[in-house]
């Protein structure tokens, strides 16, 4: 499909030989599409945004069938390379816009730097690029904000920032990790609607690494739900939301208390146990020790099935068994 | 009844870089024995701080706390520990990495003192089979633990000395989605089984909706509004209320990001605004919020700090 902006083909990361936290991942964006990679702390979800980025901590060992942005397979590309990538055509929004800004630096300066060594331009071009953009993320009066330090903004104002930043030489793919994690629920909200926004009026591909089903449900064309190193189920949302057909995530979905439904007295779902550290060479379904449904044979390889077109989940069980 | 929880007109400020920070700023509220009261409100509102005066962590710049009738200022610290404890956010940070888990959880006894050495190991364990832990963590240390193993540890801490009171601040919010729901329903099984009272400060409404029997919602160092629960889900009378409820994100795919109208502004407790606290934002505020603030109106039962819900002269509203 020539509308496809990433595709990841089989994607396997281990650290040495303790463990693989990524194992055998694959999974496509297409432009103007948000994919949702979920999942719990330890699923590997930021690992993969990391392995395309190439910026895996030394020691990490990627390999993959193939990493393609665009037509070009970023698998063997030279750092220097991906370098020119990064921030240019691939941009990042991580979670904690605090530890991505230059403390000792002007939004201004750190904003323009992006766009004089992608783009040659030079610094007044830069800067009001950068104006047009810090508008264009909702923060008036941009020219005031462009000469303070990051310090000086409230967390909401920061992330704004990290976007407007990320948009500077208007990327075809953005990798969001957790974008809004550490924002209060109404601000959380606002800068969900803002990347909403740009992405339609942009045709971004967006690949969105969260935790929460709720901003899953609200932002994603298409989820992968993540454990232990694997997608154990993908769906385009309102299939994945309707019909959830793996027992994790049938088993997420029930821990999440939600306004409305609560009935006093009632217990939440819960998963019991902890995620379990996946070695190399690990055999059979990451989720059998926490599963209701686990049988013996569980521990061998598990089959990819089909639940409905274009939804697809790991498990022996087929999907009338799992759901009641 | 004596209210479990009674608290007067609590003041407290800080200094922060040359400037007077109004952490909290004038909350008065009232919790019965055996209730839960969720405390919820964004991060600076006041609710953490709030939760320190009424643990008696930190004095109060003026106003009182009375646990159990009795005033907090003064009481001595055994005493207090009997009566009241806590259960904090992060079981990384808040729990020693050096000690075992049956000195972390003894502790409290250990403090006490006068126990005899058996009889507080069979306390220890006691409890730890009480939150879901095997008798064999009681040897591990906290690097050996998960992070809702270690909140199971924190809250065994909290009750082994059998306090009336368990202030817990953000139990969960370090917590996968899986294991808070474990966390909830440890908690809510052990306020059944042990009468136990909490004030339950969260960020996160759907939890305290789950929990809490009355919640109290803060902004800018003040509870805005507070209601029983049901109430308050089923009609949230304060602006700031509404933005809030609207903001949580449900997990249903027919529905956008909701637009919650409060502009880019930022709350700062250092630079409180005159009027009501919250008009800045307030998609509905109108000339007069700007000067007159909305102090303890009361109706229907709830408490609203908005000039909105002022009922006309003459009455009308019940």
């Amino acid at each position: 499909m020539s509308d496809t902006i990433l595709s990841i083909g089989d994607l396997r990361v281990k650290f040495g030989d303790r463990t693989e936290a990524v194992r055998g991942l694959s999974l496509s964006v297409a432009r103007g599409e948000t994919h949702c990679i979920v999942g719990e702390s330890g699923c590997g979800k930021s690992v993969t945004s990391l392995a395309v980025m190439g910026l895996l901590a030394r020691g990490a060992i990627r390999s993959a069938d193939h990493i393609r942005f665009r037509d070009q397979d970023l698998l063997g590309l030279p750092e220097r390379a991906m370098a020119r990538l990064r921030g240019d055509k691939i941009a990042m929004i991580f979670q904690e816009p605090m530890t991505s800004l230059n403390p000792a630096y002007t939004i201004g300066s750190q904003m323009a730097e992006v766009f004089e060594r992608h783009r040659g331009a030079g610094r007044r071009a830069a800067l009001d690029r950068a104006a047009e953009l810090l508008e264009r993320v909702g923060i008036s009066g941009p020219g005031m904000r462009l000469g303070q330090y990051p310090h000086q903004l409230s967390g909401g104002l920061r992330q704004r920032v990290m976007i407007a930043m990320a948009l500077m030489c208007d990327p075809e793919l953005l990798i969001a990790d957790e974008p809004t994690t550490a924002l209060d629920v109404t601000v959380q909200a606002q800068i969900l609607r803002l990347l909403q926004k740009l992405q339609r009026e942009l045709g971004l591909a967006m690949l969105l690494i969260t935790h929460d089903l709720g901003v899953v449900a609200r932002m994603a064309q298409r989820v992968s739900v993540m454990y232990a190193g694997q997608v154990v189920e993908s769906a385009p949302v309102s299939d994945l939301f309707a019909a959830p057909t793996h027992p994790y995530t049938r088993g997420l979905l029930a821990c999440i208390p939600v306004p409305g439904t609560v009935r006093r007295g009632d217990p939440l779902g819960s998963i019991p146990g902890v995620v379990p550290r996946i070695p190399p060479g690990f055999v059979g379904c990451g989720f059998r020790d926490r599963c209701a449904w686990a049988l013996p044979e569980c521990a061998r390889a598990v089959p990819l099935r089909q639940a409905s077109a274009g939804h697809t989940y790991l498990c022996r069980l087929m999907p009338d068994e799992v759901r009641p | 009844m004596t209210p479990a929880i009674e608290v007067r007109n609590l003041y407290r400020s800080f200094q922060q870089r040359g400037q007077a920070v109004r952490a909290v700023d004038g909350v008065s509220l009232s919790l019965a024995a055996g209730e839960v009261l969720g405390v919820v409100g964004e991060s600076g509102c006041g609710k953490s701080t709030l939760a320190r005066l009424i643990m008696g962590l930190l004095p109060p710049g003026s106003g009182e706390v009375l646990v159990d009738g009795r005033r907090l200022a003064g009481m001595d610290r055994r005493e207090r520990a009997r009566l009241i404890q806590p259960v904090f956010q992060d079981p990384y940070s808040s729990l020693n990495p050096r000690q075992r888990i049956r000195d972390i959880v003894g502790l409290p006894l250990a403090a006490q003192g006068a126990l005899p050495k058996r009889r507080q190991r069979d306390l220890v364990m006691e409890m730890l089979a009480r939150v879901g832990l095997s008798s064999d963590m009681a040897e591990r240390l906290p690097g050996q633990l998960s992070g809702g193993q270690r909140q199971r540890v924190a809250i065994a801490r909290a009750l082994v000395l059998h306090p009336r009171i368990v202030v817990c601040d953000e139990p969960t919010s370090a917590l996968d989605v899986s294991v808070q729901a474990q966390i909830l329903n440890l908690l809510a099984d052990l306020r059944r089984e042990l009468g136990l009272t909490y004030l339950f400060i969260s960020h996160n409404l759907a939890v305290v909706e789950h929990i809490a029997t009355e919640v109290a919602v803060m902004y800018l160092g003040r509870i805005v509004e507070q209601a029983p629960v049901e109430a308050l889900f089923r009609a949230p009378a304060h602006p700031y209320t509404r933005a809030l409820l609207a903001s949580v994100l449900t997990p249903d795919p027919a529905q956008g990001i909701p637009d919650v109208g409060l502009g880019e502004d930022y709350p700062d407790p250092a630079n409180i605004p005159a009027g009501c606290r919250f008009h800045p934002r307030c998609p509905q505020a109108f000339d007069r919020c700007a000067t007159i603030m909305p102090d303890n109106i009361r109706r229907d039962g709830r408490l609203v700090e908005c000039l909105l819900a002022v009922p006309p002269p003459g009455g009308g509203y019940g």
